[in-house]
Order: structure tokens, then sequence, then C-alpha cells
């Protein structure tokens, strides 16, 4: 074990970061793409250019979230047991809308009846519309906080439901999801298709970088009022003990904590700012490519401006806020770390090398003529 | 605990863990079925055999779409419904989940949609690659899964730590080279390569039957046959027996299967048959083989295998053992650090303490009664074991038979002249998936009442829901993964009704013969 029990903590942060941000950067385009799919194809054959810009590579992408889910219970078990606990209605919501879109891309053109495919649109448009928005619901409730507690046995109870993460703030962050997926699959639509597809796709990519930026600004002014937390005495960050063992206290503002003491961090957010205005403009100019550049990076920052803000803490606890998680206490032992590190130290370029090949295999725009020569093999 | 939650944690986990191999075995066998199909095309340069290869690819894609859609949950369900069992053993048992994702199933995702878009991008041995690629990465997802599991059965390289409440990894060496698990691997693929085999056997025999596509069924006969022979084989020589052997919690299952409830001196013998009773502890009607057990359980003639009557006699003193565990457990949470000496020594046993909450919160002051009910939920029920793995052996036999005759009558070229072998494979089709469900029933609930074997019991094993979100959610999954299998078994039979002719090549039966039985307007 070459780095101490803390570092590998804070590591372990920014690793389980990249896992997310690896899949909303590449799913995230594919659920709005799935999002996009009623609107902007008017014709089968439009909708099946829309399915087939994304058909070869949305699977692999998909596997972000299912190595998040991995990675989470290794390196962050008790996030993972609460948090997949406590918000039980609304995983369950994300994940029967989410499974729809496996079944949906394969089967949808396998049959020629119009019914049939525009059931499948539409479950794939719930399929990209409702995980958008839980995912954005759940992340903004991350920085409200989550009314949770443990025993001394360290069994966790989640003392809400479903209704509760429906507050103003959780609805926000909830659109700001939307819309920002929305901008990242329109830009990608920009960049894979042509004519009529490429041209609407531009004209809602632009619409929803302003709306997101829009909604990201008023997002960042709310949190300076909200109650964040403080941690005010805990155990040695070297050694292993449970969140019970820390002291926490609330106070206003206090996710900007971290934005007082590093204002450097303050370029995150006023650079992902900017970036959603490039995009919007790039769209419009149709410099499609660093349009959907600038979105992909939009996405990134968008996430970290939110990640930098909540550290060192995780999941939150209204309840008891001393049982908070944090990356200090919510993770596995100095061994499990160490090993996980190393694996995808080693898997991640490896992957991340095999699907830009992948990409470059597939590259080139995806046309109606394109779908029309190949009726049977495409989505 | 509310016993309630617990039995529709079970039930959920049990219908959506099934549900999922209804489509994995298929996956795992007819992804290398489409190796040897691409390969034969590759040294051969022979069209048909691509067709074979695009052909059984579209089911092949119709199946993996609902493999993908009904594993996506189990990823999330430790969390979502087992959240103490998350928290007791994520520090082991997340690793080779983990690792799954990163180094299987990003593999196989990745390639899939290459393996169906990229024929025309690809150089031919550049195809070839990408689908070992895929392959390859559904049996390495296989792997870490069943690594997985078998920690469950025979938790090696962990142990407890008090400060965290939790076991966490001491070995990961022992956790990957953990013997139950390599058995398993190797019986659980075998298993997934007959269901391929038989899959591709009994189809390619219907269009036999029907005298269509004549070339293309025997080719794809041929294969399944050889490829199935080869897989029967494995499954049944490298069986699960052998792996029954290592942790305390296999040798109850050992003993469960056989419903063996004295210990009989070595070699034992075993029950083919018989009607287990769990009131009075005894087989009714038993008809036995002398020596036979004793040398597939132990592969030796001198060491005896335990019957279950012994095996409560030590759980209960383990039970005891774990109720001083647990005394000792409490007052080191409380501070009290003079007692790490006494849980020191006893908490090997500290799992089998645990049973006790299920009657009692407090553990140590259990009286004789809840201990004596603890010690009897240590044996899962007989009954349902000693059927399930029986049938499951009987299946095993007749999928030699199937594809020995197979093999045989193909090469002797006297297929045409025995329909009924035709016939026998087409009705079997849906055997093995039945043979595979009843291995899986064994081996899970055979590991009652733990969940992990001799650490930690099921019943506390739950996350705290109210039951109304079970019975919503248990709901939910049953309605929406029949929809989907109903559409799925849909697609699958219209697919294999057309057969290659859904490829649009122009040479196969509904192109070149006017279709009589099949509308062909509304198939791509």
């Amino acid at each position: 074990m070459i780095f101490d029990y803390e570092t590998l903590k804070v590591i372990w942060w920014g690793i389980i970061g990249v896992v997310i941000i690896g899949f909303a950067v590449t799913g995230g385009f594919d659920l709005g793409v799935g999002m996009l799919l009623p609107w902007v194809g008017k014709t089968d054959d439009e909708r099946r250019v829309l399915l087939n810009s994304v058909g070869p590579t949305w699977e692999g992408n998909q596997t972000w979230f299912i190595t998040a889910g991995g990675a989470t219970f290794a390196a962050w078990p008790l996030v993972y047991s609460a948090a997949f606990s406590g918000l039980y209605t609304a995983l369950l919501l994300l994940l029967f809308t989410f499974i729809l879109r496996p079944v949906g891309f394969d089967y949808r053109s396998k049959l020629a009846d119009p019914r049939w495919r525009s059931c499948w649109d539409w479950g794939l448009f719930i399929g990209g519309l409702v995980p958008a928005l839980i995912f954005g619901v759940a992340f903004g409730n991350l920085l409200i906080g989550l009314p949770f507690d443990y025993d001394m046995f360290m069994r966790v109870t989640y003392h809400g439901g479903l209704l509760g993460l429906l507050n103003p703030f959780g609805l926000l962050a909830g659109l700001i999801s939307v819309a920002m997926l929305l901008m990242h699959g329109a830009s990608f639509l920009h960049t894979k298709t042509e004519g009529a597809i490429a041209n609407r796709s531009k004209h809602v990519a632009s619409v929803a970088a302003i709306v997101s930026a829009a909604l990201f600004i008023a997002g960042g002014f709310w949190v300076s009022h909200l109650d964040g937390m403080r941690i005010l005495t805990m155990p040695d960050a070297n050694s292993a003990f449970v969140p019970a063992a820390k002291t926490v206290a609330l106070a206003t503002g206090a996710w900007l904590d971290n934005y007082a003491r590093w204002p450097l961090l303050w370029a995150l957010p006023t650079t992902t700012i900017l970036l959603m205005l490039l995009c919007a403009l790039g769209n419009k100019l149709n410099y499609a490519r660093s349009a959907f550049i600038a979105s992909g990076l939009a996405v990134t920052g968008i996430i970290l401006t939110a990640g930098a803000s909540l550290f060192p803490f995780i999941m939150p606890s209204t309840m008891a806020p001393n049982n908070s998680l944090t990356v200090w206490d919510a993770v596995s032992s100095h061994r499990t770390l160490s090993i996980m590190f190393w694996v995808t130290l080693v898997m991640v370029p490896i992957i991340v090398t095999y699907t830009s090949w992948v990409y470059r295999i597939m590259r080139g725009k995806v046309t109606v003529e394109h779908i029309q020569e190949n009726q049977h093999s495409s989505y | 605990m509310i016993d309630e939650v617990v039995a529709l944690s079970r039930l959920q986990f049990a219908a959506t863990a099934m549900y999922h191999f209804l489509f994995v075995p298929l996956t795992l066998g007819l992804s290398w079925i489409l190796v040897i199909m691409e390969a034969t095309y590759l040294m051969t340069g022979r069209e048909i055999y691509r067709d074979m290869t695009k052909f059984w690819g579209k089911l092949f894609g119709i199946n993996f779409a609902m493999g993908v859609t009904t594993g996506i949950t189990l990823e999330f369900q430790f969390g979502t419904n087992w959240a103490y069992y998350s928290h007791y053993v994520g520090d082991i048992f997340g690793v080779p989940l983990a690792v799954e994702g990163m180094m299987a199933f990003f593999l196989e995702s990745t390639f899939v949609g290459l393996f169906f878009f990229g024929w025309s991008r690809l150089s031919r041995v550049q195809h070839f690659g990408v689908t070992c690629l895929v392959a390859l990465g559904s049996s390495l997802s296989a792997l870490w899964i069943l690594i997985a599991n078998g920690w469950m059965n025979n938790p090696v390289g962990a142990e407890f730590n008090f400060t965290t409440m939790r076991m966490e990894l001491t070995s990961i060496q022992e956790v990957i080279f953990n013997p139950v698990a390599q058995v398993k691997f190797v019986h659980t693929i075998a298993a997934g390569y007959v269901t391929a085999s038989m899959f591709v056997l009994g189809i390619s025999a219907f269009y036999l039957l029907r005298a269509r596509d004549t070339a293309f069924a025997l080719r794809s006969f041929a294969i399944a046959a050889g490829f199935g022979l080869a897989a029967t084989l494995s499954v049944i020589v490298l069986g699960d027996e052998s792996g029954y052997t290592a942790g305390e919690v296999n040798k109850v299952k050992l003993a469960a299967i056989e419903a063996e409830w004295e210990t009989q001196p070595a070699p034992a013998g075993i029950t083919l048959f018989g009607w287990p009773n769990d009131k009075t502890e005894r087989t009714d009607y038993a008809i036995k083989i002398p020596y036979v057990l004793g040398l597939i359980a132990t592969r030796s003639v001198d060491t005896e295998v335990k019957g279950i009557k012994d095996l409560k006699k030590e759980h209960e003193v383990r039970i005891q053992n774990g109720m001083l565990a647990y005394g000792a457990l409490v007052r080191l949470k409380a501070g009290d650090l003079s007692a790490r000496p006494e849980f020191e020594q006893t908490q090997h046993d500290l799992g089998y303490g645990l049973l006790l909450k299920k009657y009692t919160d407090n553990v140590v002051d259990a009286t004789p009664a809840q201990i004596t009910k603890a010690v009897n939920d240590t044996i899962p029920k007989v009954a349902p074991l000693f059927w399930s793995f029986r049938l499951m052996v009987a299946l095993g036999f007749l999928f030699l038979f199937i594809f020995s005759c197979s093999f045989y009558l193909l090469i002797r070229k006297k297929l045409a002249e025995n329909r009924w072998l035709l016939k026998l494979a087409v009705v079997s089709i849906p055997l093995p998936w039945i043979a595979a469900e009843l291995g899986w029933f064994t081996a899970e609930y055979g590991r009652q009442p733990w969940t992990i074997a001799g650490i930690l019991p099921t019943h506390l094993s739950v996350s705290n829901l109210p039951a109304s979100s079970l019975y919503a959610s248990l709901a939910g999954f049953i309605v929406f993964y029949t929809l989907l299998l109903i559409i799925e078994l849909f697609l699958m039979q219209k697919y294999i009704r057309l057969g290659p002719s859904s490829l649009h090549t122009g040479k196969y039966h509904f192109e070149t013969k006017v279709a009589t039985n099949l509308p062909t307007k509304d198939a791509p």
C-alpha cells in the first residue's frame, strides 16, 4: 500500500467523481437523445436516424452507470447502502424507466407496426426524461441533506419518503439536470446528423444551453442561502471510524466554505457558465464539434461545482448531522481502497482506449439514406 | 425485525435474480457459438457461415437486451433491499462487483454494438476479434459474479472489525481463488453452454423437420451438437459436488440435498429416491446405493459425511459461543475494552449468536427454547433441496443422451431417418433453463438461513423499509418483467419462424419460395 489511508480516501472521492462524470458525459447524451426522440424526429426514418446516432455506442456508455454502482459499493459501502435503501422509491422509479432503454433500442425497429414503434419511442422518451430528472433531484437533495440515522450496530434508518425529495431546491436541481442533458444530447445530434434533423437539434441545443446556464446561476445563488454543514471535530483522518464519531454543525452558507478557503475554485462555476454560453453560440454558428465539446465540459463543470461545494460531505444527514456520510468515514478499509485503486488505474485507461477506438470506427454522420439502405440491420 | 419485510425482500431478490438468469445462460453460451461460426467463416470464407453468425446473432441480440435490462436492477438491489448486508460485507463483496463492471461488462457492452453495426466497417479479422471480445466479456462477467457468490457460500479472506461494525478484507487472493467460487464458475458457464447448444440444436431441428434452409440448419445443428456434447460432459464431470466439502454451510447443504439425517460410517451411501420428512428427521421409502455419496462428496473412501442431526449438535455449541461473542461485542461498543479478549476468543461464532436476533433482541438472554429454534433454523428445508437437485441431475443426463445421439447420428448421416430425435430436440429447448433455475434454487435456498454463510443471517441483512414499499416494488417487478418477457418471447418466436430469411439476403426459404404461412410485410 503505497498511499496512506487519508490520501486514498481523497483519491477515491476523485475516482467516484470520474466515473459519475464518465456516465454524465457519455450516457448523458444518450439520455438527451432519448428525450428528443419524439420531438426532433418527425418521421419514422428520422427517428431511426436519432436512434442509430447512438445505436452502436449507447450500451457501453451506460456501463459507466453500472460501474458507478459497483465502485460505490466497493469504495463507499455506507453510501451505497444508505442512499439506495433511503431513496428506495426514487431509485426504483429510475431503474424501471432506465431499463426500458436496452429493450427499447433493440426491439423498436424489429417490427414495422407503427403502434409498436410509437410505443417504444415514448418508452425511450420516458427512459431519458425520468432518469435525468431523478439524477438531478437526488443530487439537489444531497445539498439539502437527507433524513437518516444509524444505531450502534450501524443499521441505517431513513425517515422520509419520495415526496420529501420534491422540495423546491431539489426540483430546481432536477430541471438543471434535464436542461443540461438536453443541451448535451442536442449538441451531439448536431454533430452526428445532417439537414433538417441537425437544424432542429442545433436550435434545441442553443435554447437548452441558455436555460441550463440561467438555472445553474439561480441554483448557485440559492445554495448560498441553504443550510450547509461543517465538521467541527473528528478522529484522525488516517484511521478507520464510524460516522457518528465526528461532530458536525449546521450553518447557513456553509456549502460555500470550500470556495472561501480556495478562491481559485470560483473558476469552476464561472468557466462552466462560460462553456454553456459557448455551446449555445457554437451551435448557433454551426461549429457543431466545438459546441459538443463545450457541452461535455459544461456537464463536467456542473458536477464538479456541486461536488466541490459538498466536499468532504457525500450524504449529509439532517436527522443526525453527526451521522452524515463523508469521504473520511463512509469508506471501505485501507486494503480494499488500495486494491480497487490499482484495479481502476489499470482498467480505466484500457476502457477509454477501446471505447475511443469503437467511436472512431463508427464515426461519420447518420443519414436518412443510410437508414433506408440498412432497413434490416439498423435500430 | 419484521418477518414480512424479510420474506418480501427474499421473494423480490429471488424473482429478479431468477428472471435475470433466464437470459444469462443463453448469452454465455451463444456468444461462444457465434465465435465458432464466425471462426469457420474466417477460415473457409463461405458466406453461409457469415449468415449463420448474423442470424443467430439476431437472436442473441434479442436475448442480450433482456439480460442487460434485468441485470441493471441486480447491481443496485443489494443497496436498495439489503442495506445492512451491503454495509456489513461491502468491503469484500463490493470488490468483485466493481471489478466485474470495469473488466467484463464494459468489454461486453462496448463491443456488442460493433458486433451488430461493424460488419461493413471492420475487416473480417477485426470483426471476428470483436465477437471474441463480446464472448470473453460475458464469461469474465460470470467469473466475477460467481467469485462474489462463492464468497457468500464460503466467506474466506475476511475478518470482523468491531470499530466499523463490519467484515473487512484480509486477503484478496483467498477471495479470488476461493475453491467454491472456482467450482461454481466452471459449472455455471458450462451450464450456459449447454443451454445455448440446446437452443441452437432445437431450432435447427425445427428447420430440418420442416425441410427448409437445410444446409443452414444442418451446419448449425452440427456446431450445436459438438459444442453441446462437450459442454454437457463438463457440466456433469465438473459438477458442483466437489465444492460442497469446502466450508461449514456447504456441509449443511450437502446433507440437506442428500437427506443425510444420520452420519454414516465412511464411505456413505447415497439416497437415490425417497420422501424426506423434516418432522421425523428421516427419509421414507428410501432407495439407497452404498458408497456412492462418500465417493462423490469426499473423493475418498474413508472420510465420513456428517449427517443433519450431528450438524445440529455442533451448531448448538456454536450458538451458545455466539451469545458470549455478542455480549462481549455490546460491552466493547459501550466502551468497555476489557471485553476484547473474550470477544476475540469467541468472535468466529458471532454469526451464530446473531441467529438468535430473530427471537430475542438482546441475544445474551435467549431461553433454551429460543436456542432450539435457532438450531433448527440452521438446517434448510430438506425436501425442496432433495427434489430440485435430483431433477437437475436427471435433466443433465437427458441432455447427455440428446447430444450424444445427435452427434452420433450426425456423423453417421442418419439424422433424416431419425425424426424422433429432431422432435425430441425441439421439445427439449426449454429444459436447460429449468435445470439452471433448479441449480440456482438448490445453491441459494440451501444457503439459508444465511446470506453470508456462518457470518450474517438473512433476517438481519435486509433494509429498514416499510412492507408497503416492498409490496409495491415486488408487484412492479413481476408485472413489468413478465410483460417484457412476453414481448421478448413474441419477438424470439417471430424471428425463429422467419429463420435466416430475416437477414434479407434473398437466398433463404421465404425469399425463394412463396411464403404460405408467414406474412413477411411486417418483418424487416
